[in-house]
């Protein structure tokens, strides 16, 4: 059991603002709490491919091809960083990635929304990645060392994804007016469950508070959320786009904008599983991963082998 | 709940790259690979896209010895008592000083 004074200690070290490294103390429950947040965040990268993925093979140009697979292999190695880093804390890759294809272990609702046009990859860097870029700023100034490292490295290639999204929505928004009309129901339909990547208001959000007062987190959901809100709609002006939301409206006393009510039933089913895409998204895991296992298992045996051979020749 | 505890898990492999020419090499991160030439060829797929290093080092996770942080006091001590190991510790004559 974890000593009221051992608590003690740390808190106060979180509160000197000094990183918490692999093999330092800490309390069961930060380990518990990381080894949830980062392995959530790691199955979201690799599912993230499914959506876009779709899409490779009928990108309108080379140059798009080529760009959308660049982004989406980036999307597995965020995947991988953030398994590594959640496996400094004594989590085994196999029992993570199998709690997530066979248990409880969730990802995030985004992914679980179909890919229906081409627009469709436009918006999803532009606001979806966007969105990712304000939570992992946040996170990459993170107290436990290696989620914290993990995300620095994933904010340097997140740009790039955003940006890429950008410029192809602003051509879209500036084509003939059915790529007009593509590009603003691709936005139309991302922009509320994009909204909702932030998770539940503060008051509805258990986790939040625990991992705030370890420094995990620094900002609330609400507060994230503000924050992409008033650069998005900036951002949307700017290329001609409106947001599908009628009560946007500019607050002059809090300086912020004030949104509508975010649908946050749609929000419940898709997190327990009745979203659009839940069955399909587990499935193409689920096949993925078994169909690699052979492949894992005669790289193994062929690495054995090797090396028994260079035992005899020696 | 369909295959669930398949066998066959990689090891693990510590990466560490070198950023430039000349440059000491630093931690990135780990990745798993059956043998020591996957794991490099892993560790450039998924440290390395965009040239972030030009030479890699891998080595297998259980072969890292590392300090541990509750002997870190009596472990660093020896270094604590020694200010004579520093260039502030020795006075230089004032003429000497301004000419730097
Ligand atoms: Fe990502
Ligand atoms: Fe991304």
């Amino acid at each position: 059991m974890d000593t009221q004074q051992q608590l003690d200690e740390f808190q106060k070290r979180i509160d000197n603002g000094e990183t918490i490294e692999p093999k330092d103390w800490m309390p069961e429950r930060y380990r518990k709490q990381l080894i949830r947040m980062m392995s959530q965040h790691a199955h979201s990268e690799i599912v993230g491919m499914l959506p876009e993925g779709n899409w490779i093979t009928r990108a309108p140009s080379l140059k798009r091809k080529m760009v959308l697979l660049a982004k989406v292999q980036d999307e597995a190695g965020h995947g991988l960083y953030l398994y590594s880093a959640t496996e400094t804390l004594g989590a085994e890759r196999r029992e993570l990635v199998e709690d997530y294809l066979y248990g409880n272990a969730k990802y995030s609702s985004i992914f679980n929304y179909p890919t229906l046009t081409y627009a469709d990859i436009c918006v999803i860097g532009w606001l979806v990645d966007g969105a990712a870029i304000v939570n992992q700023t946040m996170l990459a100034k993170s107290s436990y060392g290696p989620y914290a490292r993990a995300n620095l490295r994933i904010c340097k290639e997140e740009s790039f994804h955003k940006k890429q999204g950008y410029e192809m929505l602003a051509k879209m928004a500036d084509g003939t007016p059915e790529q007009q009309r593509m590009a603003q129901d691709a936005v139309n339909r991302w922009w509320w469950p994009t909204l909702m990547m932030f998770g539940p208001h503060d008051s509805d959000s258990p986790n939040s508070a625990e991992l705030i007062k370890w420094a995990v987190k620094t900002k609330t959901n609400d507060e994230l959320r503000q924050h992409f809100v008033d650069r998005m709609v900036m951002e949307a002006e700017a290329i001609g786009i409106s947001l599908p939301d009628p009560n946007l409206k500019y607050n002059e006393e809090t300086g912020h904008w004030d949104f509508g009510d975010i649908p946050w039933d749609e929000f419940w089913s898709v997190v327990k599983g009745d979203g659009p895409m839940n069955r399909e998204r587990m499935r193409a895991r689920r096949k993925a991963y078994e169909d690699g296992e052979w492949v894992r298992e005669a790289a193994m045996e062929y690495a054995r082998k090797k090396k028994l051979r260079e035992g005899k020749a020696s | 709940m369909n295959k669930k505890n398949q066998k066959t898990e990689w090891p693990l492999w510590e990466v560490f790259y070198q950023p430039k020419d000349g440059k000491p090499f630093e931690h990135a991160g780990s990745v798993h690979a059956p043998d020591a030439e996957m794991a490099l060829q892993n560790a450039r797929d998924t440290y390395a896209r965009r040239n972030e290093g030009i030479a890699f080092w891998v080595v297998p996770s259980d072969q890292i010895v590392a300090s541990t942080p509750e002997d870190v006091g009596p472990f660093f001590d020896p270094a604590n008592d020694k200010p004579y190991r520093h260039p502030q510790f020795y006075s230089v004559p004032r003429a000497v000083k301004k000419r730097k």
